[in-house]
């Protein structure tokens, strides 16, 4: 880039960027959000999945626009036109797949992503409003998800749909005719499928689109966080750049194209290998047509609801009503939101904690897992008992943590990070 | 006149204008919420559907379409019926008091059927809407869907969704994810099983 600075930092640029630049912030933006800033250099793997997050995001929307062009959203041609993206358009079943598989690794990715917040404190002050964004970014991907879930009107599809939508049904007073709205119809139907399509091919992604740029502005203002959850900006040199920071480019632009291509290889090797992931990522059920008349014998949603599904089943239907279990499950999704607030320990990062929260995280793992272990398999067995105890974990871990993370020790936090110079 | 600003005058017709831009884009939004409603072409597939249920043995079960949606049809054998009102205590509503049906129905008690030997009910479950499954022998063995019924099963419907459980006259059982018995549809015969769907019983019969 031609560009040089003078003494104040000013870009003085000349050419065909100058040109551009007296007329866009195209250098500044540039300089402000990528070449010149600064990001902690202790950055380790866990860092990796923000920007897998937004490869991921591109990776959908190439391949969905893609395949809306041979997909058609109606009740009579939808399972037959992704057959025909599979079978007869030129690498249809690659651009199929890329997206399918996209889904999931995007949950996995998002998923990752949230639990480094989590243990490093990266959603603790100042950066609650980043993790805010980061959590409707999350509840919008199940809606764009489970919309898309639907779209291939596979039985799956239908009764999963079905079912999601019944949920609705349980609040009260409203839920009747909420339901009736959201359908269009009495029952899943054309209708149905159409407004589905809109909404996850334009009204979600541009949501999403525009909630991630609103995060990552948010995180270049505060900055951001690291494994040691030591705030960089304290300490600076004689130019005001923080001495525990590297420019974000070329620094983490090349490591995370290190993280890329680790996750191409997973992500290629299960597109190519095993699409279906053995009926995970994409369930038997839904290589047969919509059937009304007939429930698949086992429903399970996709694995990344699966530990919210298990909370559903888990709770009993009560005075006449089973609001209660779709109550449960809102709510923890809605707890989500609240835990900059839920945490009051004195120092951030994990690293610096005491036993009383890593033996939490230990739990809320093993509880969040063994959930989605749960909403897998039939409620039967062992399964709907195990469902009920990890629920109630799962909500001790974010409604106890005000207490426990201000009783638990604490060692203290170093001056500048660690880790090798 | 004054050249002062009037900051009060202003701050007025600013909110003035404000709220009714707000009332306009209110208005303006009810076309588009009112959109989502069901089409005149999706009310106008609401007509009754007719099933010949003269031909099913005692403990077979039809599935029939009606407003799209699936409605079960079973023909019950004399023991069943006389059975019905052996398990009241293990139901969450033996009287289908917390139940849609219509009247003429929840007045026939543990049948929940003008005609006892046909029992029509729609295959809606009341939990999440899945369509349950038919698990009819009173079997302490029996097993639908890899999930064991235990023991003192008296025969029914099994929703494989949730593992809701109802008795052969759609009655939901104690501690089922499912809050109510099955609905039943308004429903008539004409003539020897010939049911149809969505038109009430003449009140005579009832």
């Amino acid at each position: 880039m031609a560009a040089t600075s003078d003494s104040a930092g000013a870009p003085q640029t000349t050419g065909l960027i100058g040109w551009i630049d007296a007329r866009f912030p195209l250098t500044k933006l540039w300089r402000e959000q990528v070449s010149e800033y600064y990001a902690p250099k202790n950055f380790n793997f866990w860092y990796y999945f923000g920007s897998l997050a937004l490869l991921v995001l591109v990776n959908q929307l190439v391949t969905g626009i893609f395949l809306t062009m041979n997909y058609k959203p109606s009740a009579s041609e939808a399972f037959s036109s992704v057959e025909y993206i599979m079978r007869d358009v030129d690498w249809g079943w690659l651009i199929r797949y890329m997206h399918s598989t996209g889904a999931s690794a995007f949950f996995i990715v998002v998923y990752l992503h949230m639990f480094r917040a989590l243990i490093y404190g990266s959603h603790r002050k100042p950066r609650e409003l980043l993790w805010i964004f980061g959590c409707i970014i999350f509840l919008l991907l199940m809606a764009e998800a489970f919309m898309g879930y639907v779209l291939p009107w596979g039985n799956m599809s239908f009764w999963g749909a079905q079912v999601i939508v019944s949920l609705f049904g349980s609040l009260p007073v409203i839920g009747h005719g909420l339901v009736e709205w959201i359908r269009g119809d009495y029952v899943i139907a054309d209708a149905t499928l159409n407004r589905f399509f809109a909404l996850h091919v334009v009204a979600l992604p541009l949501a999403l689109v525009f909630l991630v740029g609103a995060h990552l502005m948010a995180l270049h203002e505060v900055g951001s966080n690291n494994p040691d959850g030591i705030e960089i900006k304290k300490l600076k040199d004689a130019k005001g750049h923080p001495l525990d920071g590297i420019p974000f480019h070329p620094y983490y632009t090349v490591k995370d194209v290190v993280g890329v291509a680790g996750f191409l290889l997973l992500f290629c090797g299960v597109i190519f290998f095993a699409p279906t992931f053995g009926g995970v990522f994409l369930e038997s059920p839904n290589f047969e047509p919509a059937n009304p008349l007939q429930t698949p014998p086992h429903i399970a949603p996709v694995w990344y609801f699966t530990p919210f599904y298990a909370m559903l089943r888990a709770v009993p239907s009560f005075a006449g009503t089973q609001v209660w279990g779709v109550m449960v499950m809102g709510a923890a999704i809605v707890v989500l939101f609240f835990l900059p607030w839920l945490d009051r320990a004195p120092v951030k990062s994990i690293r610096y904690r005491g036993p009383v929260f890593k033996i939490a995280v230990g739990i809320f793992v093993v509880a969040f897992l063994t959930l989605g272990v749960c909403g897998l398999k039939p409620p039967s067995g062992i399964y709907p008992t195990l469902a009920k105890y990890c629920t109630v974990l799962y909500f001790a871990f974010f409604l106890l943590m005000p207490w426990y993370s201000r009783l638990d020790s604490h060692k203290t936090v170093p001056e500048r990070v660690t880790g090798h110079a | 006149m004054s050249d002062q600003v009037d900051h009060s005058r202003r701050r007025l017709l600013t909110m003035a204008t404000v709220g009714t831009g707000a009332i306009g884009a209110a208005f303006a939004a009810v076309p588009f919420l009112a959109s989502w409603q069901p089409s005149a072409r999706a009310k106008a597939l609401g007509a009754p559907t007719d099933v010949d249920a003269s031909k099913l043995e005692a403990g077979q079960m039809l599935k029939v379409v009606w407003r799209g949606q699936p409605v079960f049809v079973v023909r019950r054998s004399k023991a069943v019926i006389e059975s019905l009102g052996n398990h009241d205590a293990m139901l969450a509503d033996p009287k289908s008091d917390d139940s849609d049906q219509p009247e003429y129905v929840k007045a026939t008690g543990a049948n929940r059927a003008i005609n006892p030997e046909f029992w029509v009910g729609l295959a809606v479950c009341t939990h999440l809407g899945c369509s349950p499954l038919g698990a009819f022998e009173p079997n302490n063995q029996f097993q639908v869907a890899g999930t064991d019924l235990g023991a003192g099963w008296p025969g029914g419907f099994y929703c494989p969704c949730h593992g809701s459980k109802y008795d052969i006259s759609g009655r939901v059982f104690k501690g089922m994810p499912a809050p109510k018995n099955l609905p039943i549809p308004s429903y008539s015969f004409s003539g020897d099983g010939r049911i149809t769907i969505g038109v009430d019983q003449a009140p005579q019969k009832a």
